[in-house]
């Protein structure tokens, strides 16, 4: 039976990376006592998978990995297994068992949202005001946002605007003195987009545009928090689910 | 959406800058959690090295586990920051922290140094420097800095280190550690002096001041004499022991590190001390007499360690397994235990014959495994001399049985320039290789798979204290390297060259060993000027910068020669006398005479040889009195 897990990182945990994050969730599935499967051959590993890796550095209320069981107990007391044997920074949120047949959560991954604030409010140099009429020129007034992306092989020219499914202002803590970002956007195996592309070009459209003053434009990424919000599948009809909508809960 | 808030000592900043963050934030799982303003007592156990490699170490966890079962004691822990944080913390003065409450290291009341080998010691200099405490004990005063206590196995030579140290704690941590923190708390809330503190640890068991001692020295440079400098400081330091393993406590929720490291496996530590008495082995001679646990308490261990930690993979350590006699019984234990939990089983230290190739055949897979054999001298008689039990007969058979149950690779481990060693010697070393490729070729062609890879290494012999081999003469970095030569050359000349590759070592890094080594006070000079003009992680050759290391020499004015290349007589006054570890100075001197008339000496369960450490009255001494 196949299991989808849904975790949040933060704190500490944001500078652990992925292959690290994997090494650690493996280790924790045995000391939660969860009944995970094994492949074959002469070193076996756990059957397990995550969604999307996260950069380091980035917080995420939304990540996913699934497994594979032989057994499990319900829902609640595998949560609460799972917790027990969680470090500071680390929560397991769902626990839902998956329909047969089901695609892996790598490759159900459609989208993603994200918010982007201040780490301190203090380097903020938006209003609320200031922070939406910029957002409204760059994003609903521009037909196209063109930026050159890096690839292995080559630079090419793309449109980031129908890869950005949502750009909006979001208030820190609702304190309409700390505006933020927030951000829909395309993600997985076809189109994958960062939030840090996004704001980048956000930035240098800033800087191109005389209505702005140059502190809103110099901003050092260090100062920005990332947060992944959530991570969706796209349904039947077209809509974002979140991934974990996919599964349903065992009781 | 909540703020990210960073309680470390380092900001996202600097995380996002150095290689691999998780090296400083602590949080590993099984990391003791305690209100600092909660407990009387707070140290800081540092291994001085990366994280990776203190992380791998089994003292360190046994002890930090030890303190942290004292209420009023909180264990924290330290290691040596990589370069690239090191000059971070430099530029912007940044105090080296811990990684539990990531607080000030210089805010301890202890810093507990663990010294495992000599390259490390300009790595302790930098945790000093870092952490803003004086580097030498006498320019702390007060209690503004922390106790910085020392042990481990190079404290069988505390003297290079004597300057930097307060104290030492010469033995195993498990005994006197109570006294100790119980003396400091009374100290403390009495309002004694740290000298007054001092002193009265100088009294405890197995405790060395070296404040408190005054050494003085002949005109040819040799020690003339050792003494305490005041009446009640004991004239020797007996190391301390664990008579009843079975009665220690140990780490059974280890820390999980969340980044690869380089023991990243439960380790099951099933004895101490060794029967053998090769006579270039300083374990074989400190940790006497050999003790084992029993496989009761080791089967409970190992499942609730491997439970509370979830690791994949579980490591015995001991420095020969195969001397272990509930080995057979333990690991059928941990075959049944860890079948179908995808737990795999590591056996280090195996001695290669008929049960090691039947359980190796279980937890391995053949194919991508090799096999080890440590002979350490190429021919018998130089084996004699250094009283390695191990025949080439025994050599063949094991690679041939081997060969037979399909393993393909072989690793073999030797030294250079052990005592008497001759040119005829060295040159045995590959024949050896060539007779195991032989024992491969044998098998008919139809039943091998392809060819077979023997890998020859050789490393440099550096000679230790408290063995019988530490009189013996070292040499210049030129002769090692002419002494490798030797051995590549008849590599050249087998007839299976082909299946045979031979490495050897850099020679500096053993001349520097040799020195700290037998050093005594005054190489402190040396190694100082070392860390001002730059050199840590001497222990990785990225790192190692032999041209700073001969230029601090010259300028110091400490001679190499005199440490490493003189001839010492047997009736010298040397640097660890004030020592008693158990093995006497005369049973070490007759082994040193056996050795040179090439003469073995039996095991401590085949025949007791006197050496002394039947005073511990325990582990193989009692339960084998002939």
């Amino acid at each position: 039976m196949k299991i989808r897990i849904k975790f949040r990182k933060f704190g500490v945990m944001r500078f652990i990376g992925h292959l690290d994050l994997m090494r650690y969730f493996q280790k924790a599935m045995r000391r939660a006592g969860i009944d995970i499967a094994y492949s074959e051959g002469f070193s076996p590993h756990q059957i397990m998978s995550f969604a999307s890796p996260l950069g380091v550095g980035m917080a995420s209320d939304g990540e996913y990995l699934d497994i594979e069981v032989h057994s499990s107990q319900s829902s609640r007391q595998s949560l609460a297994a799972l917790n027990q044997a969680m470090v500071e920074g680390i929560e397991v949120i769902e626990y839902k068992r998956l329909p047969e047949g089901a695609k892996n959560a790598m490759s159900q991954v459609a989208a993603a949202s994200y918010t982007v604030y201040f780490k301190q409010k203090e380097q903020n140099p938006f209003s609320l005001s200031v922070l939406s009429e910029a957002l409204q020129g760059f994003y609903q007034d521009q037909a196209e946002i063109l930026v050159t992306k890096q690839t292995k092989k080559s630079e090419k020219l793309m449109d980031l605007k129908p890869l950005i499914y949502q750009l909006q202002v979001v208030c820190v803590n609702d304190d309409a003195q700390n505006p933020g970002f927030y951000m829909k956007l395309s993600s997985g195996s076809a189109e994958n987009i960062k939030p840090h592309l996004v704001l980048e070009a956000f930035f240098a459209y800033l800087s191109r545009s005389d209505a702005f003053p140059k502190k809103l434009y110099v901003v050092d990424p260090m100062d920005l928090q990332i947060h992944r919000q959530e991570v969706y599948a796209q349904g039947a009809d077209g809509e974002f689910l979140p991934l974990g909508e996919v599964g349903e809960d065992i009781l | 959406m909540a703020l990210q808030e960073n309680h470390l000592a380092l900001s996202d900043r600097i995380l996002m800058r150095v290689e691999k963050p998780a090296r400083y934030l602590g949080n590993e799982v099984n990391m003791v959690k305690k209100d600092p303003s909660q407990v009387e007592l707070r140290a800081a156990m540092c291994f001085p090295d990366v994280y990776e490699i203190g992380m791998s170490h089994l003292g360190m966890q046994i002890l930090y586990d030890l303190f942290n079962r004292r209420p009023d004691v909180y264990c924290e822990r330290v290691f040596s920051p990589w370069p690239d944080l090191h000059a971070i913390l430099k530029e912007q003065q940044l105090p080296l922290f811990t990684l539990e409450t990531q607080s000030p290291v210089r805010a301890m009341d202890f810093l507990i140094i663990t010294i495992q080998y000599e390259m490390c010691y300009t790595n302790i200099l930098q945790v000093l420097d870092l952490s803003q405490i004086p580097l030498h004990a006498s320019e702390r005063s007060g209690w503004e800095t922390p106790i910085v206590i020392g042990g481990g196995p190079c404290t069988y030579n505390p003297e290079p280190l004597a300057d930097f140290f307060d104290l030492f704690y010469i033995g195993e941590g498990e005994t006197q550690y109570d006294a100790l923190f119980d003396l400091y708390r009374d100290c403390r809330r009495n309002g004694w002096s740290r000298a007054d503190f001092l002193r009265a640890a100088a009294k405890l068991p197995g405790l060395y001041v070296p404040a408190l001692y005054d050494v003085t020295y002949h005109q040819d440079g040799t020690i003339q004499s050792f003494s305490p400098k005041e009446e009640g400081i004991p004239a020797k330091i007996k190391k301390e022991l664990v008579r009843e393993l079975d009665q220690t406590s140990y780490p059974t929720h280890p820390l999980v590190p969340f980044i690869k490291v380089t023991q990243d496996r439960v380790v099951l530590e099933i004895q101490r001390g060794c029967i053998r008495g090769c006579r270039f082995c300083q374990a074989g001679m400190i940790y006497r007499p050999t003790r084992e646990r029993s496989v009761s308490t080791l089967k409970e261990w190992a499942r609730e360690m491997l439970e509370s930690s979830g690791h994949e993979e579980i490591s015995l350590s001991s420095l020969s397994s195969s001397d272990y006699s509930g080995l057979a019984e333990l690991v059928s234990f941990l075959l049944k235990e860890c079948r179908g939990k995808g737990i795999n089983i590591s056996l280090p230290s195996l001695r290669i014959d008929a049960f090691s190739l039947d359980v190796m055949r279980k937890v391995q897979d053949v194919k991508k495994s090799s096999l080890t054999f440590a002979p350490e001298a190429g021919s018998q008689r130089l084996r004699d001399v250094i009283n390695k039990g191990l025949t080439e007969e025994a050599i063949l058979k094991g690679a041939a049985d081997a060969f037979a149950g399909g393993w393909q690779k072989v690793k073999l481990y030797f030294m250079l320039g052990l005592p008497t060693e001759t040119e005829e010697d060295r040159r045995e070393i590959p024949r050896l290789a060539e007779k195991i490729a032989r024992c491969y070729y044998e098998i008919p062609k139809e039943q091998r798979n392809g060819k077979c890879q023997i890998t020859i290494s050789t490393s440099f012999f550096v000679p230790k204290p408290f063995t019988p081999f530490q009189w013996a003469q070292m040499y210049a970095p030129g002769e090692y390297l002419a002494r490798a030569k030797d051995v590549n050359d008849e590599v050249k000349q087998q007839l299976n060259k082909k299946s045979l590759k031979y490495n050897w070592h850099e020679a500096d890094v053993t001349v520097l060993e040799g020195v700290f080594a037998r050093g005594d006070r005054r190489v402190a000079r040396a190694l100082e000027r070392a860390y001002e003009k730059g050199c840590i992680f001497d222990a990785w050759s990225e790192f190692f910068d032999n041209e700073t290391w001969m230029e601090a020499f010259a300028e110091t004015g400490v001679s190499i020669d005199f440490y490493n290349t003189r001839s010492r007589a047997l009736d010298e006054l040397l640097p660890w006398d004030f020592i008693d570890c158990g093995v006497t100075k005369e049973f070490l001197r007759r082994e040193w005479e056996q050795a040179k008339a090439g003469v073995v000496t039996p095991n401590c369960r085949a025949q007791c040889s006197g050496c002394g450490a039947r005073q511990f009255e325990g582990g193989v001494c009692v339960e084998n009195p002939n």
